[in-house]
């Protein structure tokens, strides 16, 4: 029962989601990277995204607090892990570059499959094989999954 | 501007989205993790995180159904380009732990140090290469 209602509550989360994104303006590379164009003609409306959605967010992490579990599960899964290390600012240093590069970061990628553009299928499939190339890492096979690793 | 208005209700509902997988499911709403996830089918959490991308996939024809027209999607980069960038998106994310809304979003909100990190840097490195592309156009 509250399996079913799990799905249907990541069902209704994932279609909020893209709704935001349509409606936000982050569908559209090219918005995205005058917003990254900050020594050109810089397009700063996209900060109202992060803004609204990090306060909103932020509210939901404080309400979360508060309660002994969430609603449909046993409890809260969080990322456990504190300390900025390499692999961290490498990872976040080449997402950046294949941000800037397309426009696209995963979100955004994943909603436009359903427009059928095939620049967009393109995207996505090599961003499933770097994926899968990460897979491949040693350290990627040794590396404990979120939420179960021990505090570092 | 008549652009910021729709982006700021856009990232209210993409907070809301958080919001609703963390105080239901107790999950955090990181596409890059949920969409590696898949590569490993187990059970209902499986079945969840497949659901929510499902929805994210059509959260675009819905907002195309409401208000007429397709959200505008202008994508200047050739082929080969968006190939080797979805590599590097793919792979930054995975090693990274995150992308914009695991770390954006959702790590942010909670103040989470690695977060900001993170955020800090694709936010530099995204700016480099927007500006080492205009040098070199």
């Amino acid at each position: 029962m509250s399996a079913a209602l799990r799905i249907l509550a990541a069902l209704a989360a994932g279609f909020t989601f893209g709704l935001g994104l349509a409606l936000s303006g982050m569908l559209d590379p090219a918005r995205v990277r005058g917003f990254l164009d900050v020594a050109g003609a810089w397009d700063p409306s996209l900060i109202f995204v992060l803004g609204g959605a990090v306060t909103v967010s932020g509210l939901g992490y404080l309400l979360s607090r508060r309660l002994a579990g969430p609603v449909l599960d046993a409890r809260f899964d969080l990322p456990t892990r504190r300390r900025i290390d390499a692999p961290l600012l490498l990872g976040a240093a080449l997402f950046g570059i294949g941000w800037g590069l397309s426009g696209f970061c995963p979100g955004p990628a994943v909603a436009a499959l359903s427009t059928g553009a095939i620049p967009v299928l393109v995207f996505v499939v090599a961003m499933l094989i770097g994926m899968a190339l990460h897979g491949l890492l040693p350290t990627a096979a040794a590396g404990s999954p979120r939420g179960v690793s021990p505090p570092a | 501007m008549s652009t910021y208005l729709p982006s700021l209700a856009g990232g209210l509902l993409i907070g809301l989205s958080a919001a609703m997988l963390l105080l239901l499911n107790g999950r955090i709403a990181g596409i890059s993790g949920l969409v590696a996830g898949l590569g490993r089918p187990a059970g209902t959490r499986w079945l969840a995180d497949a659901a929510f991308l499902f929805g994210l996939v059509l959260g675009p024809p819905a907002f195309a159904l409401l208000a007429g027209h397709w959200p505008e999607m202008r994508i200047a980069a050739a082929l080969p380009v968006l190939a080797l960038a979805g590599l590097l998106v793919g792979f930054g994310t995975r090693l990274g732990s995150g992308c914009t809304s695991g770390h954006g979003v959702c790590g942010l909100a909670r103040l989470s140090p690695r977060s900001i990190a993170a955020v800090l840097v694709f936010l530099a490195t995204g700016m480099l290469t927007v500006a080492a592309a205009r040098v070199l156009a």
